[in-house]
C-alpha cells in the first residue's frame, strides 16, 4: 500500500513539466557552451571548412593559371593585394596563393578527417571486440595490434609512396591504416572497464545477445572517449601528411597541401616572400590549436569527473 | 569550556547548476571524552559537517559560522594554522582506509612520517612509538606488520591502521566518517568495541558519523540527526532513540528492520530524499512527513529545546505526533 | 499452483577460479580459488531462500553460477527437473525469461545512455522481437506502475534518479517478463534505511502477488531474516547453516551464525551481556589458502583439534535445520 501511495518528491518539486529528460549528451553539450575557448575554437575551425568549401567562389585567380604580370618580380609585384585578386599574394611560379590554401586546406583536411574516419570505425569495432570477448581471443588480437605498431611506419609508407609513386588515394589509406592501432588500444581499455559494469552483468542476465550487448550498451559508453580521440586525432593526420608533403611525397602538382604549401614557404623565405610560408602556416597552426580546444572542451563536457 | 563549538555551520557548494546548500545552520558541542553521533542519510549533509570542520572542503564550497576548538577558532583560518591542529589535536579516520593510504609506501614510513614531521621524532623513535600505537589497536605481531604495504592488510587491518594513526600524536578530538561502512558485521562489531576501549584509554571526544543507527546506539552519548543539511533532533543517545520527538526519527527508527520479527510490513518513510538544488521552501522533511501541514511547506521550523539537553525542529506539538 | 513445487534446486555446486598456472607454457598444475565449493540447496515456488555472508563468502558467484553467467566445475543446477548446466546457449537464453536478477548497485546496473523505458522494454525486446511496439509501451507502464514510477519518468536517464528509484527501476525491469524466479544480489545494501524498508516491502507485496521466488541475498543478517522463509549462512564457499528464519534466529546452531546474529547492532536495547562471548576475532582467511578441516576454525571459539582434521558434513539433525559443526547444538526433535 505504502508503495502505491508513492510520490517522488523531486517530481512534486517544480520541474514536472520537464517529462523529456536530459540525457548525457545534452548535460555535455551544456557544458562544452560554457567552455569559452572550446566555443571559440568550434567556430573559428567551422570558418576555416566554410573556407575551404566556398573559398574558390571568392578567388579571382584558379590554383594553377599562373600569372605573367608578376612572374618577372615576385617578391615586390606578388605580394598580397586585394587590386590584383592575389588576396594572399603568388607563389614563386605566378600562381595565386589564395587559391591554392584553399585547395591545400581541402586536401589536408581530408586527409585528417578520412583518417580519424577508418580510425574510428576500425579501432572501435577491433579494439571493442577484443575487450568484450576476452581470453585468447583478445590476446592475440592485441598482439597483432603491438606487432602492427612496433614497424616504423612512416618508413613504410614513404617506401609505399616511393615504390607505387605519389598518389592521394594510397595517402588516405596508408594514414588510416595507421591510425587505428592506437585507437583499437584505448577502445579495448575502455570496453575492459565497461565489461564488468553491473548494467552490462544485468543485460547478460536478461539473455541479450553479445553482439546486441556489445552495439547497445558498450559502444554507446564508448562514444564519448572515440569522439574526444577522434578530435585529437585529426591534427595528427594532418600533421602526418603534411610531414610527408614537406619531404616532398605527398600530393602532386598542380594539388597541393599545408604541408607542401609551408615546404615551399620556407624554402623561399630567402628572397623576402614571407607569405608564402605565413598563409598557409596561420592556417595550419589555427586549424591544429582549434582541433585541440575542441577536444580538451570535449574532453571535460565528457567526463566531468576527470576535472 | 566545551572541546569543540559548533555553531550556525552553513556549507555551500557553488555549481554549474546553481548553489547547494548542503548544510544549514548546525550547531552543537562535545565535551572532552564523549561521543557524539551524527545520523543522517547520504545527502544530509553529515559528511560536509566533518569535511568543514576539518577544512577540507572541495574547492567549491564555502563555509560560515564558526567552529571553536578549545576556545580557538578553527573555520576558515590559513591552511599553516589549521595543520598545527590536524593530526596532533584533531584526527581524522576515513570510510575507506584504502584510499588514504599510500599504497606504494611501508606502513611503517607512512606512520613515523606523522610523528617526525609533527613531534619532530627521531624516525627510529617514531617507529618505536608507532608500534605501540599498532599494538593498542591490537594488531598481531605489529613489529613485523608494520613493515608491510598497505595492500597486505585485510579491510579490518586497514581500519586499524587507520585509527592508529589518527591517535599517533594523541589527539583530542577524532573525527570518524563512516569507519565501518565499508566493513563486513563482524568485523564492525571488532571495531567499534576498539573504538570505545580507546576512548576511555586516551580520553579523547570522538564524533562519529554514520547512516547506521544501530551503531550509534550501541556507542554513542548524544546523538544529532540531520536531514536536508538541517539539525531535525538532537539529544541524549537513549532518550531519543526510546522517545523520539520528529517524525523523521521516528520514521527511520522504524524503518530499521529487526532481528526476530515475523515478516511483517516494514514501517517506511514515503518517497525520496530532497533534491539539494531545489531544497524544499519550508521543513525539509515535509514532503515525506505524515503530519505536514500547510505551515510545514511554508516555514522551516527552527531547532528548539523543549527540555534538558534534547532539543527538535518541528511545528508540530510533541503531542501531536500519534 | 502447488507451493511446495520446487523450482529450482542446487545440487553440490562448485566454481573454481583459476588464478595461477595450468596456462600455455606452464609446467604447474592449475591452482584454484574455490569460491563456491560444494553448495546444494531448493527453491520452492513462492519461497524466499535468504543467503547471508560476509564479503568474499561465495554469496555473489553462487548466485551468478546459478543462472550461468560464471561456468561452474561441477554440480547441477536443475530448474523445474531440468539440467540447466548442460543447455545449450540458445536454450539457456530462453530460460532466462523466467530467472531475472536485481543487483546491487542500483545506478550501475542501468545502462547511462538509455531512457527508462528503454530499459525497462529491454527484456521484451530480447525475448519477444515481434511484439508490437503500442503492447510494449502497455506493459512497461503496467509494470512501471506496480513499482511506484510515475508514467512521465519513462523518458528520463538514470541519472535524473535517486538510488531508490534506480532500484525500482532494476525491479520493473525484473518483473516485466513474468518470471518464476528473480535473483536480487544485495538490492537493498546501497540505499539509505528510509528507502531500503520501502525497497523490501515492495519486493514482499510483489512476491505475494505473483506467487514468486526469490532468492535473496545481503550481507545483513536483520533484512535477510525479515524477508526470508528460509535462510542459508555460507562461510568461505561452504554452506555453514540452513533453516527456517525464525529457527535460525532463535536456535543458531552453528557458532558462525551465532557470530552474525550477534555482530547486528541493535537499535532497540543496548549490546546483551553474552554478546561478548559470541563475538568472533579476526577476518575472514584467504581463500587461496583455506583452514585445513573446518573452513571456520581458524575463528571459532571452540574449535577442538577434530575441526583442523575433518571438514565437518552437513547433517540435518532437526527436520528442515541443516548445520556443518563438529559440536552443533540442534536439538533433536523428538
Amino acid at each position: 500500500m505504502t508503495n502505491v501511495s508513492m510520490t517522488n518528491s523531486t517530481d512534486t518539486q517544480g520541474d514536472v513539466a520537464n517529462t523529456k529528460g536530459r540525457s548525457l549528451w545534452q548535460d555535455a553539450r551544456r557544458r562544452f557552451l560554457q567552455n569559452r575557448a572550446a566555443v571559440v575554437s568550434l567556430i573559428v575551425l567551422m570558418g576555416v571548412c566554410l573556407i575551404a568549401l566556398f573559398g574558390p567562389l571568392l578567388a579571382a585567380w584558379d590554383n594553377e593559371t599562373v600569372d605573367w604580370n608578376v612572374l618577372g618580380d615576385i617578391a615586390t609585384l606578388g605580394a598580397p593585394s586585394l587590386s590584383n585578386g592575389h588576396y594572399f599574394g603568388t607563389d614563386e611560379l605566378g600562381r595565386d596563393l589564395y587559391s591554392r590554401v584553399v585547395q591545400g586546406t581541402q586536401v589536408s583536411l581530408m586527409v585528417g578527417i578520412v583518417g580519424s574516419t577508418i580510425a574510428v570505425i576500425l579501432g572501435t569495432l577491433y579494439g571493442a571486440t577484443a575487450g568484450y570477448v576476452g581470453g585468447k581471443t583478445d590476446n592475440i588480437m592485441m598482439r597483432i595490434v603491438d606487432i602492427l605498431m612496433s614497424i616504423p611506419y612512416m618508413f613504410v609508407l614513404i617506401l609505399l609512396l616511393v615504390v607505387f609513386g605519389r598518389s592521394m588515394w594510397l595517402l588516405f589509406v596508408g594514414v588510416g591504416m595507421i591510425s587505428w592501432l592506437e585507437m583499437s588500444r584505448i577502445v579495448r581499455g575502455q570496453t575492459l572497464t565497461l565489461k564488468s559494469k553491473e548494467y552490462v552483468d544485468a543485460a547478460l542476465s536478461i539473455g541479450v545477445k553479445h553482439h546486441v550487448i556489445v552495439l547497445r550498451h558498450i559502444i554507446p559508453n564508448l562514444l564519448g572517449v572515440i569522439v574526444i580521440y577522434a578530435t585529437l586525432l585529426v591534427p595528427q593526420m594532418i600533421l602526418t601528411e603534411s610531414f610527408i608533403s614537406f619531404l616532398g611525397l605527398g600530393v602532386q602538382e598542380p594539388n597541393t597541401s599545408w604541408g607542401a604549401l609551408i615546404s615551399e614557404g620556407a624554402s623561399t623565405l630567402q628572397y623576402g616572400t614571407y607569405w608564402q610560408l605565413l598563409f598557409p602556416l596561420a592556417f595550419f597552426v589555427i586549424t591544429l590549436f582549434c582541433f585541440f580546444f575542441i577536444g580538451d572542451g570535449l574532453r571535460d563536457a565528457l567526463d566531468p569527473k576527470d576535472r | 569550556m566545551s572541546l569543540l563549538e559548533v555553531k550556525n555551520l552553513e556549507v555551500s557548494f557553488h555549481t554549474p547548476d546553481g548553489n547547494v546548500g548542503a548544510v544549514q545552520d548546525v550547531s552543537f558541542s562535545l565535551e572532552q571524552g564523549k561521543t557524539l553521533a551524527i545520523v543522517g542519510e547520504s545527502g544530509s549533509g553529515k559528511s560536509q559537517t566533518a569535511f568543514s570542520i576539518m577544512g577540507l572542503l572541495a574547492k567549491n564550497g564555502t563555509s560560515k559560522g564558526s567552529v571553536k576548538f578549545d576556545g580557538t577558532e578553527i573555520l576558515n583560518v590559513s591552511e599553516k594554522e589549521l595543520n598545527t591542529y590536524r593530526a596532533t589535536q584533531i584526527g581524522m579516520i576515513f570510510q575507506d582506509p584504502m584510499t588514504s593510504l599510500n599504497p606504494f609506501v611501508r606502513v611503517s614510513d607512512q606512520m613515523a612520517e606523522v610523528l617526525v614531521r609533527h613531534k619532530g621524532m627521531s624516525k627510529s623513535d617514531a617507529i618505536k612509538d608507532c608500534i605501540k600505537m599498532l599494538d593498542a589497536v591490537k594488531i598481531p605481531d605489529a613489529k613485523r606488520r608494520i613493515r608491510m604495504y598497505p595492500h597486505e592488510f585485510s579491510g579490518g587491518m586497514r581500519q586499524r591502521v587507520m585509527i592508529a594513526m589518527a591517535l599517533l600524536c594523541h589527539p583530542r578530538l577524532i573525527i570518524a566518517d563512516e569507519p565501518t561502512t565499508a566493513l563486513d558485521v563482524t568485523v564492525q562489531a571488532q571495531i567499534m568495541d576498539l573504538m570505545g576501549q580507546l576512548q576511555s584509554d586516551f580520553g579523547m571526544g570522538i564524533i562519529l558519523i554514520t547512516h547506521d543507527l544501530g551503531v550509534v546506539a550501541g556507542s554513542c552519548e548524544d546523538t544529532l540527526v540531520l536531514y536536508g543539511g538541517r539539525v531535525m533532533e538532537t539529544g541524549p543517545t537513549q532518550q531519543l532513540f526510546s522517545e523520539p520527538t520528529h517524525p523523521y526519527t521516528r520514521g527511520l527508527l522504524r524503518a530499521v528492520p529487526r532481528l526476530g520479527t515475523k515478516h511483517a510490513q516494514l514501517a517506511t518513510i514515503p518517497g525520496n530524499p530532497p533534491n539539494m538544488l531545489q531544497p524544499p521552501v519550508g521543513c525539509a522533511f515535509s514532503p515525506r512527513c505524515d503530519f505536514a501541514t500547510d505551515r510545514c511547506k511554508t516555514f522551516k521550523p527552527i531547532l528548539t529545546k523543549f527540555a534538558q539537553d534534547r532539543s527538535r525542529a518541528c511545528h508540530l506539538q510533541q503531542e501531536e505526533l500519534v | 499452483m502447488k507451493q511446495s513445487e520446487t523450482l529450482l534446486s542446487v545440487e553440490d555446486v562448485k566454481v573454481y577460479f583459476k588464478y595461477a598456472g595450468g596456462g600455455l607454457f606452464s609446467q604447474s598444475e592449475p591452482q584454484y580459488i574455490k569460491a563456491v565449493d560444494g553448495i546444494s540447496f531448493d527453491i520452492k515456488r513462492g519461497e524466499t531462500l535468504g543467503i547471508v555472508g560476509e564479503s568474499g563468502c561465495g554469496k555473489s558467484t553462487l548466485a551468478r553460477a546459478v543462472i550461468r553467467m560464471v561456468p561452474i566445475h561441477a554440480g547441477r543446477v536443475l530448474w523445474m527437473g531440468q539440467d540447466l548446466v548442460s543447455l545449450s546457449t540458445d536454450d539457456m537464453r530462453g530460460k532466462r525469461k523466467d530467472l531475472q536478477m536485481i543487483f546491487q548497485d542500483p545506478l550501475a546496473s542501468l545502462n547511462p545512455r538509455m531512457t527508462l523505458g528503454q530499459i525497462i522494454s529491454e527484456p521484451l525486446k530480447t525475448h519477444f522481437p515481434k511484439m508490437p511496439k503500442t503492447e510494449m509501451r502497455e506493459r512497461v507502464a503496467k509494470v512501471m506502475a506496480r513499482v511506484g514510477l510515475l508514467p512521465n519518468m519513462v523518458n528520463r536517464y538514470p541519472h535524473e534518479f535517486s538510488g531508490g528509484q534506480c532500484q525500482r527501476i532494476g525491479i520493473a525491469r525484473a518483473l516485466i517478463l513474468e518470471p518464476k524466479l528473480i535473483i536480487c544480489d544485495e538490492p537493498v545494501s546501497a540505499l539509505d534505511v528510509s528507502i531500503q524498508a520501502q525497497v523490501i516491502n515492495l519486493l514482499m507485496d510483489i512476491q505475494k502477488e505473483m506467487n514468486l521466488s526469490l532468492m535473496f541475498i545481503a550481507h545483513d543478517l536483520s533484512v535477510v531474516q525479515h524477508i526470508s522463509t528460509r535462510v542459508m549462512v555460507l562461510y568461505l564457499g561452504n554452506v555453514v547453516e540452513i533453516a527456517d528464519a525464525d529457527d535460525l534466529y532463535e536456535n543458531p546452531s552453528h557458532p558462525y551464525t551465532r557470530a552474525l546474529i550477534a555482530a547486528v547492532p541493535d537499535v532497540d536495547r543496548p549490546a546483551p551481556a553474552d554478546r561478548e562471548n559470541m563475538m568472533i576475532d579476526g577476518e575472514l582467511p584467504s581463500p587461496l589458502s583455506p583452514p585445513s578441516g573446518c573452513p571456520f576454525r581458524t575463528r571459532c571459539p571452540k574449535a577442538q583439534a577434530i575441526c583442523t582434521e575433518e571438514k565437518p558434513p552437513l547433517l540435518e539433525p532437526a527436520a528442515g535445520h541443516s548445520v556443518a559443526c563438529h559440536f552443533h547444538t540442534v536439538a533433536q526433535v523428538g
